[in-house]
């Protein structure tokens, strides 16, 4: 069996908010393989990119607590110093974000930024710009070599976007997360760039950690998903099984919810209540006050996490649990 | 059936100054010759790229913006000659939820003073208006619980109901809904999307619906009509359009929306190349020519023409698909 790149191991993270703890993140784990694209989706506010940012060490705020194990390539980044982060990011795991503006410097051309990037690795300046171009070529970047000279602010959104990808390309990373990269984009680029994501993964072996709340993307892309609801992954496994035979019933309501017919085929499926707030954890499935299937254990008792098949996984009661395993935890 | 919009060779122009120093004007034919209608009691999807002129166009029709050129009816008042008395009667007629739910309300108002507000404006009384608060809020399914609540202390979906409600206020016959569900999450996309559905089939209304999202379309509309910076390049029934396009575009961009069923990832698709183009100082021939691989000497010549290709199809494309 292929190593694994990253694992999340019972990930738990809280933010301290006025009158007590928020629980953001619950008992996450995941798996991450070389050359495999793992896409973790739900609704707003479920914790996604709050799981991506714990991983590059870049949660803002200054109060968040953290329980759990973040091991790349079994290493434990949790144990890294400040200085041996600054390492990883970008030279082992680059990120992508929604909004490219805010990451890359209004002053500075495009090309020179990324060259920047290269120059780290102690490339001597010119040749750091010609990579920089031939960067911009693979990313499919229109008369690559003229929109080197270009600021920021002279791109459209999809060009920005293949900035930030030629910038990550630039140090060749083994991992990459992409925060809902093509959110903003239209679907024509959205397109392209799903493109060009894919392509990473063949030619590089790249692991891709995409983070989003459109499934669109997850059916066209993704090898793995992993379903997040009100902090916790709830179900998670092959893209096709997860889509076709979906077991929880968060997972089962919501691939019903999706417009995948037209109206006269019917209504489409609907999730009454909203999604709670988890304030001071309490032991329950935080699901129950909308699930149809919800029994007086559910909401008493924290549902453990059953292993139904090798790479499948759900975290309810009704659940059956065919593959007995040690090592459990979605 | 009776036409409730009805466009001409519509057009809306904007005049831009080049810089500070160059007092030389710009066009930019955000809504070009732009003809199609919509018949009572129907909805019209209407996509395409950012900047194709979708809003624009939206705003002309709210006579938010007025047109440059061409005629638009609606509901039988022509609105290049239409009295303030006219414009009044089209106010209360025509309806607009935006896609943002917290730009559709006041944040400083309760629901309850957002929703009365267009009424008091068009001079409903006070009593009468409370009345219709309530009524509309059931409407879009909402406890009246929500009537003192500000908008800061209610969800997305919860606000783009209440946006709904107030729209529904003045019992429109047409409602314009720009992106009306994409900022919302998959679960409240159904419920507003469902909602939408249940009120246009109850009063016979009329929709005219903007978004990007084609899966969102295909479920709710009844025909679509494609923009290409500025023009309209295909207008058609829905299953038409979407399984048998006929313009280059349209191709385009039914394959390369996502279709949310793994099992069809592997389908033959053809990316488009290239970003959509600018609206600035366009020449002659199809705005679409830089990026089809159909494109002939012959489409720079001069503007395609709209061709019917039947069952009330029509596309405006020199070399349609077949
Ligand atoms: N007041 C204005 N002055 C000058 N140009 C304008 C004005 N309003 C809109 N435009 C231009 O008209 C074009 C069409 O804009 P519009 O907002 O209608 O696009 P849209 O199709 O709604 O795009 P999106 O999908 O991004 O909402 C754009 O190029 C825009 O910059
Ligand atoms: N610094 C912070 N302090 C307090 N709460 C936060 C902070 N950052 C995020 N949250 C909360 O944590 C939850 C998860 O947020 P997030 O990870 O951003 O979700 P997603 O990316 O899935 O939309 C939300 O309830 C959000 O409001
Ligand atoms: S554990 Fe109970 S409440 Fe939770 S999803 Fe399963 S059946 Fe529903
Ligand atoms: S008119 Fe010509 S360039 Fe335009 S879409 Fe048709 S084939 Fe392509
Ligand atoms: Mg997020
Ligand atoms: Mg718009």
């Amino acid at each position: 069996m292929k190593e694994t790149l990253l694992s999340l191991e019972h990930l738990s993270i809280d933010y301290k908010i006025k009158g007590g703890y928020l629980s953001a993140v619950h008992d996450v784990s995941m798996d991450l393989y070389p050359g495999e694209i793992f896409a973790v989706v739900g609704e707003s506010g479920c914790g996604k990119s709050t799981v991506a940012h714990s991983i590059m060490r870049l949660l803002s705020g200054g109060n968040a607590k953290i329980e759990g194990k973040i091991l790349f390539e079994g290493w434990d980044l949790r144990n890294y110093t400040e200085k041996e982060m600054e390492a990883v990011r970008g030279r082992e795991i680059g990120m992508i974000f929604q909004n490219p503006l805010d990451s890359l410097n209004p002053v500075y051309t495009v090309g020179n930024q990324v060259s920047e990037a290269i120059m780290l690795d102690r490339v001597e300046k010119q040749e750091a710009m010609k990579r920089a171009i031939a960067l911009f070529q693979d990313v499919k970047m229109p008369d690559a070599g003229e929109r080197a000279n270009s600021f920021p602010h002279e791109l459209s959104g999809g060009m920005r976007q293949r900035v930030m990808i030629a910038m990550m390309l630039s140090r060749d990373p083994r991992l990459l997360i992409a925060d809902e990269p093509t959110t903003a984009l239209d679907v024509t680029i959205e397109a392209q760039i799903l493109e060009i994501i894919k392509e990473l993964k063949q030619t590089h072996n790249t692991a891709i950690l995409m983070i989003t709340h459109n499934f669109g993307l997850v059916a066209e892309a993704a090898d793995k998903i992993a379903v997040m609801y009100a902090g916790e992954v709830v179900e998670s496994g092959d893209v096709f099984e997860i889509f076709e035979r979906p077991m929880h019933p968060y997972t089962k309501l919501l691939m019903q919810a999706l417009p995948r017919k037209t109206k006269k085929e019917g209504r489409l499926q609907t999730i009454d209540g909203s999604v709670p707030r988890i304030l001071d954890k309490k032991p329950g499935c935080r699901f129950a006050n909308r699930c149809p299937y919800a029994t007086e254990t559910c909401r008493t008792q924290t549902p453990a996490v059953a292993q139904i098949s090798e790479t499948h996984r759900c975290r309810c009661f009704l659940a059956p649990d065919e593959i007995p395993s040690d090592r459990k935890g979605a | 059936m009776a036409k409730m919009v009805e466009l001409d060779q519509m057009e809306k122009h904007f005049r831009i100054s080049k810089g500070m120093f160059d007092t030389s004007r710009q066009v930019v034919r955000a809504v070009d010759r732009v003809s199609f209608s919509i018949e009572e009691g129907e909805v019209v999807g209407l996509v395409g790229e950012s900047g194709s002129g979708k809003t624009t166009l939206a705003r002309v029709l709210l006579s938010l913006t007025k047109m440059t050129g061409g005629k638009a009816m609606i509901d039988g008042v022509d609105l290049s000659k239409a009295t303030k008395k006219d414009l009044k009667k089209l106010h209360q007629e025509i309806a607009v939820v935006f896609q943002d739910p917290a730009s559709n309300l006041n944040p400083r108002q309760t629901v309850e003073s957002s929703i009365m507000r267009p009424m008091v404006i068009h001079g409903v009384p006070r009593s009468e208006a409370r009345r219709k608060a309530k009524e509309v809020l059931d409407m879009v399914k909402m406890d009246q619980r929500y009537l003192d609540s500000y908008p800061h202390q209610l969800s997305g979906g919860q606000l783009q109901r209440i946006a709904i409600a107030r729209a529904l206020a003045l019992s429109p016959k047409i409602m314009i809904l720009d992106e009306p569900t994409s900022a919302l999450d998959v679960s409240v996309q159904a419920q507003i999307l469902n909602l939408l559905l249940d009120l246009q089939e109850k009063m016979h209304l009329t929709y005219l619906v903007i978004t990007h999202d084609l899966n969102v379309i295909r479920y709710i509309s009844d025909k679509i009509a494609v923009m290409y910076l500025g023009k309209l390049v295909e207008f058609g029934p829905t299953e038409e359009v979407t399984e048998h396009p006929k313009h280059p575009y349209t191709k385009g961009l039914m394959d390369a929306a996502p279709i949310l069923d793994p099992r069809l990832r592997g389908r033959a698709k053809e990316l488009m190349k290239g970003d959509p183009g600018s609206l600035i100082n366009l020449g002659t021939g199809c705005r679409f020519y830089s990026r089809c691989k159909y494109a002939t000497a012959e489409c720079e010549k001069e503007d395609p023409k709209i061709l019917n290709v039947g069952f009330g199809h029509q596309v405006s494309c020199v070399h349609p698909l077949q």
